[in-house]
């Protein structure tokens, strides 16, 4: 009887924790869910046009990720794009960011380079030069119309 | 001749509506012990070793194979537009959304659920079921509403498990008999699966896992006499389970997808 027991709490908790391991390793390792708030300071920028980018975009610098797209909103006609930086990265007042694309119709994504100036962008900060994502169809219609 | 047609069509009427009717009091009825306590604990995990813990070989082996065939089956088919690249989505994507929760509620309900409705209805033809009530006990409670709940739990978790082992499956033949990179495989996975396809998942098996016991219990519950009558109330179950889970399934995916 003792044993019957103990093979029935053993059986159904190792069920139980099978269970969430599977779980667990979906959503966290193939699903890149964060359940936990991993850091980063919120830092904003203005685009004319983000065409494509969505949350959870990367961001970059020199092709190495440093922060994620939080979200993106309508401010004054322009898009407003919040993004969370990792804390050990220091952007300066005159970073340019611009989005690009990954191959030539991969995801959008954005990218940072770097600055020469001592300031540093503080928390909430906003950077202030910023390209809009390239318009395919309008390249190819000024290239068509002859309006370069 | 008129009178008498109208008369066997509307017995007919009245003894199926009459039946969707009592099935759905005894659904209402056995959750109704969710709110009432006590709720039977052991009971209910002695049902989680048996449909859960039990089936769990069983899901392994059939959710590898059936990740192994996705994957060979969608190589050939991506290999002719040129994107191998997406099989691991493709494998993903189908399991997690579709195949995990389906084949494993079916699975389920061909191991576990055929076994629930003969228990049930031997117990009922031993007059056990009648002495329970006489005793003053809610055979609800104790044979129902446990098995209801277990089989909730037991099915989402078993999905989880197909899931996982199909993935791993579709691993084995994209990248170690296909020649994929395995990186490609998983990086691949990890851009194009969101956590909706997963809690979409999780939304079917916990219905699914609902519906089967439902089914199986209220055969068993409301079984024919004698061995005969068993047999036939398995059998019952087992097929009625199955078509409504397809049929749910459809239902479901057109609203939450």
């Amino acid at each position: 009887m003792k044993t019957r027991e103990l093979y029935l709490e053993f059986s159904v908790g190792l069920f139980m924790l099978l269970g969430l391991a599977a779980i667990g390793y979906m959503s966290v390792k193939l699903a890149k869910k964060d359940f936990f708030d991993t850091g980063g300071y919120p830092v904003h920028a203005l685009f004319s046009n983000v065409g494509g980018l969505s949350p959870g975009a990367p961001v970059e610098i020199a092709g190495v990720q440093i922060g994620r797209v939080k979200e993106i909103t309508l401010d004054d006609y322009d898009a407003k794009v919040l993004m969370i930086m990792n804390e050990d990265v220091e952007l300066q007042e005159d970073v340019i960011a611009s989005i690009k694309t990954n191959g030539l119709f991969g995801e959008k994504f954005v990218e940072i380079v770097p600055g020469g100036v001592d300031e540093i962008i503080q928390p909430g900060g906003i950077i202030i030069e910023t390209e809009p994502a390239m318009d395919f169809e309008g390249l190819i219609s000024k290239f068509v119309h002859g309006k370069f | 001749m008129f009178v008498r047609l109208t008369l066997w069509l509307g017995g007919i009427g009245t003894f199926h509506i009459r039946r969707v009717g009592r099935s759905g009091i005894f659904l209402i009825e056995s959750l109704a012990c969710l709110l009432t306590p006590p709720i039977k604990w052991g009971r209910i995990a002695r049902r989680i070793q048996f449909i859960g813990w039990q089936s769990t070989g069983l899901i392994c082996l059939t959710g590898a194979f059936t990740g192994m065939v996705l994957a060979l089956q969608g190589y050939n088919t991506l290999k002719r537009v040129g994107s191998e690249a997406l099989l691991g989505p493709l494998v993903a994507l189908s399991l997690i959304r579709e195949l995990g929760p389906v084949l494993a509620a079916l699975l389920v309900t061909g191991r576990a659920g055929s076994a629930l409705t003969a228990e049930i209805s031997i117990m009922r033809n031993n007059e056990q079921v009648d002495a329970m009530k006489l005793m003053g006990l809610n055979p609800l409670r104790y044979l129902v509403f446990p098995a209801m709940v277990a089989g909730v739990i037991s099915l989402t978790i078993l999905t989880w498990i197909f899931d996982v082992t199909g993935i791993f499956g579709g691993y084995l033949i994209g990248v170690k008999l296909l020649g994929l990179p395995s990186g490609t495989y998983f990086g691949e996975i990890s851009r194009y699966l969101e956590m909706d396809d997963i809690v979409g998942g999780i939304y079917k098996s916990l219905s699914f896992g609902l519906i089967m016991t439902w089914i199986c219990c209220y055969k068993g519950y409301y079984t024919g006499i004698g061995a005969e009558g068993a047999s036939k109330a398995t059998t019952q179950a087992v097929v009625t389970t199955s078509v409504f889970i397809l049929i749910w399934d459809f239902f479901v995916t057109t609203v939450i997808f």
